[in-house]
């Protein structure tokens, strides 16, 4: 039995308490999950009928949100544009770790040659002034949506590799590392079944915090009109396509640039209790 | 560390900076090869596809050599600062950046003060107050600003202050000094809040390490008042770390202006980057994506070398293994 130490009150078993900021947070995920999923039930509207006689409106009782130059509906549109603005995000951050935990843990494992030769990769990527690049390719090469997730995947896999090998180099020295090694478990073994649960819940809090940058950066590429196809139900595209229409109807540009900052910093709130609460 | 190992440690880092230029400007000079279609089609762009004209671009850009020789030669060529002619209106690309560089310069040096001068100052208050109502808004604030891309605070504030309250101008970059301050406040605003978000963060993490530590006991115990502690000791100790986010910070301020001034319809070159891009005017995107890196890794340069200078324990601790 463990003894406790000179001054230490047993505690009861600590129940899992979660801040109400979080669960908000939790919460608007979810509401913008459920819009992704059931996009066509929810919104009112399809997203993609244009009533060219009606063009831009102010908000009224038909059209809550009121309607862009074409007349097509806004919350409608801003319902369906959950979509884009979750699948991408998850592609990026997903992917990137995917990647980056492999690297990582290689790398700071392995050490040696293995090491040094994927840093100097990295370092030369982080010189690299990533959002310019990520304008300037997905620009030049085109593709549209899908490019830019690969592109920003890419950029993303440098720092996140730099994550994962420190979080690794701070298990190697510990003694259950030492008493795997001297049991003869196999490298392979020591780094998925042994180092690699113990450094998931920082990937996993930053897998949170790459969403939400992804999701910025995917949008602000929509923005720039090098995104989604023109007409597409996307945030980041609404913004670009209604810049004109401020004066007639602000809604068409405040509810989608308001639903970027709510769900990026849903995520970031998110991300930031992961590590707090699982990764010190 | 004497003024000799100094020479020797710009050297070494200019020794590190200069492939990577190099390696950007290759990578900028594949843009012709990379883009979808013939690179001389690219490089036609409007004009009439008659034999002389063709003729006439595939000898201006050597694309009839070997691939590394004609990497060579548009280097040579960019070093003397000829970085090709734009598609559209036949004109210089230098000349055409010359135009725009003066509203991106002024946007960014804008916002550049108001990241570091409000920002540095609410995260020592925030750290100073720590605990308090106050240092909670701050860091509220800092996950809103961090999470809101200058797109869109930019639409928001030109909502805000240009269209209900009327207070700003919503377009053009203004002339003379302080019509273009006005002009431009709620730009370099926008472009300022997401990259203060880290700014704020960093100084408050890093002051409220330093303001725990011995030697701030020690001098309240001497008697010494709060404020000659903290412009004295704490400030100073606590701007390292912001020192080495520099290059995350220029980076932010760089690539949001881009955004920021499509965001408000500016003419800088962040705006004719895009427009290059929309146009495929593959010359003016070599030209600005070049300037925009070059400019990025050579404040990169510059802050190392500052911080070398600033932090002795680099001078001797890193420098000599």
């Amino acid at each position: 039995m463990r003894v406790p130490e000179i001054g230490e009150i047993r505690r009861r078993k600590q129940r899992l308490r979660i801040p109400i900021v979080i669960l908000l947070a939790a919460l608007i995920i979810t509401a913008v999950v459920t819009c992704a999923v059931l996009g066509e039930g929810i919104a009112p509207d399809s997203p993609f009928r244009q009533r060219l006689e009606v063009g831009d409106t102010p908000p009224s009782p038909v059209h809550i949100a009121g309607t862009d130059l074409l007349g097509r509906d806004v919350l409608s549109r801003v319902i369906y544009g959950a979509k884009t603005a979750l699948v991408g995000p998850i592609f990026v951050a997903v992917g990137a770790f995917t990647i980056a935990t492999l690297l990582g843990l290689l790398s700071g494992y392995l050490g040696g040659f293995v090491d040094s030769a994927i840093m100097r990769c990295v370092d030369f990527m982080l010189a690299l002034p990533g959002p310019l690049v990520a304008i300037v390719v997905v620009g030049v090469v085109g593709g549209g949506y899908w490019t830019a997730v690969l592109v920003l995947g890419v950029l993303f896999t440098a720092p996140d590799t730099r994550i994962v090998r420190s979080a690794v180099l701070e298990q190697r020295p510990l003694p259950y590392i030492e008493a795997a090694r001297t049991l003869g478990i196999s490298k392979t073994r020591i780094l998925f079944l042994h180092i690699l649960p113990n450094v998931g819940p920082i990937i996993l809090a930053y897998v949170a915090l790459d969403f939400a940058f992804a999701l910025v950066n995917l949008a602000g590429l929509s923005f720039l009109g090098l995104g989604v196809e023109p007409g597409t139900p996307d945030w980041g595209r609404m913004l670009f396509e209604n810049r004109n229409i401020l004066f007639s109807n602000p809604v068409a540009l405040l509810l989608p640039a308001g639903m970027i900052i709510l769900t990026a910093v849903s995520m970031n709130l998110i991300g930031d209790w992961l590590f707090e609460r699982f990764a010190k | 560390m004497t003024g000799s190992s100094l020479v020797l440690f710009v050297m070494r880092r200019l020794a590190l900076a200069i492939p990577l230029l190099l390696m950007i400007s290759f990578g900028v000079f594949a843009l012709i090869h990379i883009a979808p279609g013939d690179p001389v089609h690219s490089l036609l762009g409007t004009r009439a596809p008659d034999p002389s004209t063709l003729a006439a671009i595939r000898a201006r850009y050597h694309l009839d050599d070997p691939l590394l020789l004609q990497y060579g030669k548009w280097l040579s060529q960019v070093m003397r600062g000829d970085l090709g002619v734009s598609i559209q209106g036949n004109r210089a690309v230098t000349g055409t950046i010359a135009d725009r560089l003066g509203v991106t310069i002024f946007l960014t040096l804008m916002s550049t003060v108001l990241v570091l001068g409000p920002g540095i100052l609410l995260g020592a208050i925030a750290a100073f107050r720590c605990g308090t109502r106050l240092d909670r808004v701050v860091v509220a604030l800092g996950v809103f600003g961090a999470s809101s891309p200058a797109f869109v605070t930019g639409i928001f504030l030109l909502y805000v202050f240009g269209v209900l309250l009327n207070w700003f101008p919503i377009y053009g970059p203004g002339r003379g000094f302080l019509d273009r301050a006005w002009h431009l406040a709620l730009p370099a605003l926008a472009l300022a809040i997401s990259v203060m978000a880290i700014v704020v963060k960093i100084t408050r993490a890093a002051m409220i390490e330093e303001l725990a530590r011995d030697y701030v006991t020690f001098a309240r115990a001497r008697g010494l008042s709060w404020r000659r502690i903290l412009l004295a000791y704490v400030l100073r100790n606590s701007l390292i770390p912001l020192v080495t986010a520099a290059g995350l910070i220029v980076v932010g301020i760089v690539a949001g202006a881009v955004y920021v001034e499509v965001t408000f319809s500016l003419p800088g070159l962040g705006a004719l980057t895009v427009d290059a891009i929309q146009k495929r005017d593959i010359p003016t995107i070599q030209g600005t994506t070049l300037l925009f890196s070059a400019f990025v890794v050579l404040v990169n340069l510059a802050v190392d070398v500052i911080y070398t200078m600033i932090d002795p324990r680099i001078r001797f601790g890193r420098v000599g293994s």
